[in-house]
């Protein structure tokens, strides 16, 4: 355990190098028994350079750890080292009770290119189960390729797709040097690393929300000295003002299909759910109460819309069909329920779950009603699903700091993600870019 | 004599965060390759710039007040026939997960009211918040609820609707950073912010 806080440490202060922002760490609050017992021995290195400054088997080791399903065996345990597949000795590694095994290497090629392989093995029926060979353009490719070898080995062992290659968007609060607040919207890899401010500005940024298919970032700004919604290129880097309305522009999220955008606006009277078409900019009033109504987000399907409302006194959770704007309350147990994520798969809600003064992320299983609450925090907010639907991550309190955090969707496994300056918020999984 | 003496104690640090305001600042792309970055677009970074203590609202008002017009300390002598105390005093708190104005407050409002009637030309900005607790985006909501009553409280009372601009900030620009009651009675607060005086 304290290895692994170790390397991250180590990884760390290599980002503090190269971009002077906000970096995330991993710890794992609470890991589970039965994670599968794996190793995966440092990759070999076939060139006539340096050895390339990031280490593929230390991120595999770190993405599976965190999945909170796997269980590697510290690199100083293994009583061999090997990089070739014919090179293994399998009853080393049974003594150890390890149950798969991850061997490869990286060459470099004439061009300054690299060349990754690795093999999976089953350790107790001696044979490979899957391997894969990678051609890596450039170096700041190979933890992307890292992710990626995590991916396959996740779905190879556990039957599911896995999350490692994906990205999250996220909010920043600091203090600039004059002490006036500053914030940040930021784009980082799902494990934190490589963050990067793709928006800074002096008043508040709230509500980012991805397009489905991951090039394009929809957020509130309160830059003009009122909110608007806009979108952004990720990339990019190019914006759009979709909505400037007198009151709210709030809440925005992109549907399924990427051609609308439901949001929230009180242009009419106290907020209400409204659906753009982001083609023409027409808009369609979904749903009139007296009450607040906001935090819209899409079913799979796109047929309806979830959201939070207290127009019975309290918020609570309540879905609405687009095709006959038929309401339905969905939350009935506790005083609070708000800020709904919906699971890829639409079978799940997260939602931020208030009693007394403290504030968890639960989720509801949408068929049969059960309620469960995930965290064990008091000011937890903004779940957000991994695309796979494996884990939620959202934002806490720690210690007089905004961190984030991801839980397994079955509360067994917490990590937390640790910034170094200032608050994070309002994480939001990045979807399969397709 | 006493009020001149306030209007220069407003006005000298309003100078000098104005000059804050407009200077350039270090909000441009840091190397990464940003193509977006805001820069503070100086015509309204005054307005309601919030600090630290409970009573700084009252002094972030007047940053609000110096830095949009060319005020003289006698355009800030809001009020020589009232206690002019009442008119400096603009914030108002509400209880958890409430937007309806205590009477506690009503004589203050009143006096705002009252002033708004007298000076049609003079517009106040409702700033509401909400505390930490519970979502953003629905916090957002509430603020602007108690934005909205307030609105409607300084309505009843003479002020005309042209006079009021609501803005909810939900709990994005808290004055007590604390996790506890406390702070969280400091934050649920609507802010009145004169953007011009008369």
């Amino acid at each position: 355990m304290l290895k692994v806080i170790l390397r991250h440490l180590l990884l760390l202060m290599v980002c503090v190098g190269s971009s002077a922002q906000a970096v995330l760490t991993i710890e794992i609050t609470q890991g589970v028994k039965g994670a599968m017992p794996i190793a995966v021995v440092p990759f070999g290195w076939e060139g006539p350079l340096h050895k390339p400054p990031v280490d593929i088997a230390e991120i595999v080791t770190a993405d599976l750890h965190r999945s909170g399903r796997f269980s590697p065996l510290p690199e100083y345990d293994m009583l061999a080292r090997p990089t070739d597949p014919s090179k293994v000795n399998f009853q080393n590694w049974r003594t150890l009770g390890v149950e798969s095994l991850v061997v490869g290497k990286i060459r470099a090629t004439t061009n300054n290119q690299y060349i990754v392989q690795f093999v999976l093995f089953d350790v107790f029926r001696s044979t490979q189960i899957t391997g894969q060979t990678f051609h890596v353009g450039k170096v700041s490719d190979l933890r992307k390729t890292a992710h990626q070898v995590s991916d396959i080995i996740y779905e190879a062992l556990l039957g599911e797709r896995g999350a490692f290659d994906t990205r999250i968007a996220y909010v920043t609060q600091s203090r600039g040097p004059s002490g006036k607040p500053r914030y940040s919207l930021q784009v980082a890899d799902a494990d934190g690393h490589g963050p990067q401010a793709i928006l800074n500005s002096s008043e508040p940024l709230m509500s980012p929300s991805w397009s489905p298919d991951g090039k394009k970032l929809a957020y509130v700004s309160f830059e003009g000295g009122r909110p608007a919604i806009y979108t952004q290129d990720v990339r990019l880097g190019k914006r759009e003002k979709i909505s400037g309305f007198r009151g709210i522009n709030g809440a925005p999220a992109w549907s399924p299909d990427g051609t609308r955008l439901a949001l929230v606006l009180s242009r009419d009277g106290s907020p209400d759910i409204y659906v753009m078409n982001l083609l023409n900019k027409k808009l369609t009033r979904l749903t009139r109460s007296y009450g607040i109504d906001t935090e819209p987000v899409w079913t799979p399907r796109g047929d309806a819309i979830v959201f939070t409302s207290d127009r019975g006194g309290k918020p609570q959770l309540y879905k609405v069909t687009l095709a006959g704007r038929q309401v339905q309350r969905l939350t009935f147990e506790g005083e609070y329920n708000a800020r709904a994520a919906l699971s890829p798969d639409g079978r799940l809600v997260a939602m931020v779950h208030g009693s007394g003064n403290r504030y968890r992320i639960a989720v509801m299983d949408l068929e049969n009603g059960a309620m469960q609450v995930l965290t064990d925090t008091s000011l937890d907010e903004s779940p957000s699903f991994a695309p796979n639907g494996s884990m939620i991550i959202y934002a806490t309190e720690s210690r007089n700091k905004g961190v984030l955090s991801a839980v397994s969707v079955d509360g067994r496994v917490r990590q937390r993600l640790v910034l170094q300056e200032g608050d994070a918020r309002e994480p939001v999984w990045a979807p399969y870019v397709r | 004599m006493n009020i001149l003496r306030k209007a220069l104690i407003l006005v000298v640090p309003v100078m000098f965060l104005a000059g804050c305001a407009s200077a350039p600042t270090d909000t441009t792309d840091e190397g990464l390759g940003t193509d977006s970055s805001i820069e503070s677009s100086g015509t309204e970074t005054g307005f309601g710039t919030t600090s630290g203590s409970d009573d700084s609202g009252s002094s972030a008002q007047a940053m609000g007040l110096s830095g949009s017009s060319d005020i003289s300390s006698s355009a800030f002598s809001l009020d020589d026939s009232d206690p002019a105390n009442l008119l400096n005093k603009r914030v108002i708190y509400f209880d958890f997960d409430r937007s309806k104005v205590k009477s506690e407050y009503e004589e203050i409002i009143a006096a705002h009211a009252t002033y708004l009637a007298n000076n049609p030309g003079a517009r106040v900005r409702l700033e509401g918040h909400a505390d930490e607790r519970g979502s953003r985006e629905y916090n957002i909501g509430l603020g602007e609820r108690r934005g909205n009553s307030v609105a409607r409280h300084l309505g009843l009372q003479g002020a005309a609707r042209n006079q009021l601009d609501v803005i909810s900030y939900g709990e994005e620009r808290p004055v007590a950073l604390g996790h506890d009651e406390e702070s969280w009675a400091l934050n649920r607060r609507v802010e009145i912010v004169y953007t011009k005086q008369k």
